[in-house]
């Protein structure tokens, strides 16, 4: 029963009607008290993982606990124990904000007399008190956003699910998404979001799995997983006339001190530097050296794109 | 127990709900048609249908069991809609999600599509009453063709949410409710007797549990306990069978689509 994660999955599997496979022997823990993202493009996986998690799916492999409790044998104590915020805005127009966490409230069969008071805090917490006992088809895509939140909050749940909780929100609502993420962290839940946003998953995720093709391809906090791919990147374009100095070139930086590894692309050089005060003043040097004629510099800390590039082969659409 | 009465009494009351602020589209879909089919259908073939033919007093007397029961099957075919809604929106999973007995919403919408049925059963006979249509058997034969419409409603509305889980898109759902329903009314004794039917229709007819029940029905109205006691009998058997073969397809169809 007690198990230091909240949430544990392996070899985890799903095969849709037999043939689909959305998700193929995907890993991974998540410590109590954790914000952890599943990161990837659109198709990874992050939704059908998330279902089974949610008790909704039955895995076709492997296991998944929640708390310790088996997600298929033992659904109904996970339920109770978890909330969820779904992907799609799963609202019902014709009831009001409050109507729904009442129906959420009964369903969690909280005591009718503890209900109310549950409601207004939760109403408090995603700032939907003034629009409560409105009909939800009034709502702007933010408020839905907010009372989908708020209904994952009634049963004050231990581990919460969340399904790409800002997709397609405005900058602000973002941020106070975040903001209200981060809140129910301070106060111990333990949060699985997906998403397809890089800065998402930077800024708000303790940890991260990176997901493609229904397989986790990298674990770890953003920061590990940014040092992982081993120092600083520079990137020199070369003038379109210079192709032919290109790999003079890398030869000649690859002995440098502070460069760990250089790899060409058409007349781009990617170069990964350990120390970048030693390595760019020899980098540039040895570029003038061999009079390259330089489109275009760029020397940045990796970022969590490059992570992404370097474990999928591709970059996450990022809109 | 008092977890599943919670649970249950708050789903069927979102219907209850929902179908308050949708008050005007409800009554344009689903009472109206059948008023008008009693009202217009029903002076339209007074002259033409022949008292000897139907055995009936007038045709309005002959078609008040036909539309009675046609609004049965009417309401319990759309009975599962607003699961389809739910199950495309995401709502349905969000309930799922919630520690509920996995029985709670489908039985919330059999209480709340029954009462619906039943109400609007008293409707159409309240209008055919108006019309000089007074139902021989009283109160009781009343509260005999509510429980035959209970009897039938609970497998229509089995079919319709089976529907609702299987379907790929909300265009086959509404395209299959409405192939069904024409031919159940049409092979059936709603409009016509069997004696006036073309032979092979009135073979189908025999084959449909809509006949079973309007065989019931019909004499509750016009004849008398006697005539109706062994019609009821029968369509109590006919009734069993059909909502147990419904009920085992409604419920392998959820287990398919929700585990
Ligand atoms: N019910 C289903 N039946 C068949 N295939 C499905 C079903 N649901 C999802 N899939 C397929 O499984 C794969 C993964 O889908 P999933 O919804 O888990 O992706 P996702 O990572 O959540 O994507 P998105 O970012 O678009 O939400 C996709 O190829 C999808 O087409
Ligand atoms: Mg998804």
């Amino acid at each position: 029963m007690s198990s230091p994660f909240a949430i544990e999955v392996e070899r985890l599997s799903k095969t849709y009607e037999g043939k689909v496979t959305a998700v193929e022997d995907v890993s991974f823990q998540v410590a109590a008290g954790e914000v952890f993202g599943l990161l990837g493009p659109n198709g990874a996986g992050k939704t059908t993982t998330l279902r089974v998690l949610i008790t909704v799916l039955r895995p076709t492999g492997g296991v998944a606990r929640v708390l310790g409790l088996d997600v298929v044998e033992r659904a109904t104590e996970v339920r109770q124990a978890i909330g969820y915020v779904p992907q799609e805005r799963a609202i019902d127009r014709f009831l009001t904000g409050r109507e729904h966490l009442q129906l959420l409230a009964s369903l969690y069969h909280i005591p009718k007399d503890q209900a109310p008071a549950r409601i207004e805090a939760v109403l408090k917490l995603v700032n939907l008190e003034h629009k409560a006992d409105e009909v939800a088809r009034n709502y702007s895509g933010g408020m839905k956003r907010k009372l989908d939140i708020a209904c994952g909050l009634i049963p004050d749940p231990k581990v919460l699910f969340m399904d790409e909780p800002t997709l397609g929100l405005d900058v602000e609502s973002r941020l106070k998404i975040w903001e209200h993420i981060r809140q129910l962290k301070a106060r111990g839940i333990t949060i699985l979001i997906t998403t397809n946003y890089l800065d998402e998953a930077d800024q708000l995720c303790d940890r991260i799995a990176i997901i493609d093709g229904g397989r986790v391809k990298a674990i770890g906090s953003p920061n590990e997983l940014k040092s992982g791919l081993g120092g600083d990147i520079v990137t020199l374009t070369l003038a379109a006339g210079d192709l032919d100095k290109v790999e003079g070139l890398a030869q000649a930086v690859k002995g440098q001190a502070g460069v760990k590894a250089v790899s060409t692309k058409q007349h781009v050089l990617d170069i990964r530097v350990a120390s970048p005060e030693a390595a760019l003043p020899a980098i540039l040097s040895a570029v003038t050296a061999r009079g390259c004629r330089l489109e275009f510099v760029d020397y940045h800390r990796p970022r969590l794109d490059d992570v992404f590039l370097a474990h999928t082969g591709r970059r996450i659409k990022d809109e | 127990m008092q977890m599943y009465m919670q649970e249950v009494g708050a789903l069927t009351m979102r219907w209850v709900k929902r179908l308050s602020r949708e008050r005007f589209s409800m009554l344009f879909t689903l009472a109206q048609p059948m008023v008008f089919w009693l009202i217009f259908f029903g002076n339209l073939f007074q002259r033409t249908a022949n008292t000897e033919v139907t055995q009936a007093p007038s045709y309005i007397a002959f078609l008040a069991a036909g539309v009675v029961v046609m609004t049965i099957l009417n309401n319990g075919l759309a009975g599962g809609t607003d699961l389809l809604f739910d199950k495309e929106n995401g709502f349905l999973e969000r309930m799922m999600s919630t520690p509920i007995s996995r029985t709670s919403v489908v039985i919330s919408r059999f209480l709340f599509v029954m009462t619906i049925t039943s109400g609007q059963v008293l409707v159409i006979l309240g209008v055919a009453y108006l019309y000089g249509v007074h139902p021989v058997t009283g109160i009781g034969g009343v509260a005999v063709i509510i429980l035959i419409g209970l009897l039938f409603g609970v497998g229509l509305t089995a079919i319709s949410m089976a529907l609702a889980f299987s379907v790929k898109s909300h265009g086959d759902f509404f395209s299959m409710l409405g192939f069904l329903s024409l031919p159940m009314i049409f092979l059936s004794t709603a409009l016509v007797p069997l004696s006036a039917m073309p032979g092979w229709m009135a073979f189908f007819a025999q084959l449909n549990p809509m006949t079973w029940a309007i065989d019931a029905v019909r004499p509750l109205i016009l004849t008398g306990w006697a005539a109706a006691l062994p019609k009821i009998g029968i369509v109590v058997i006919v009734m069993v069978v059909f909502d147990s073969v419904c009920l085992y397809g409604a419920a392998r169809a959820f287990r398919r689509t929700l585990g």
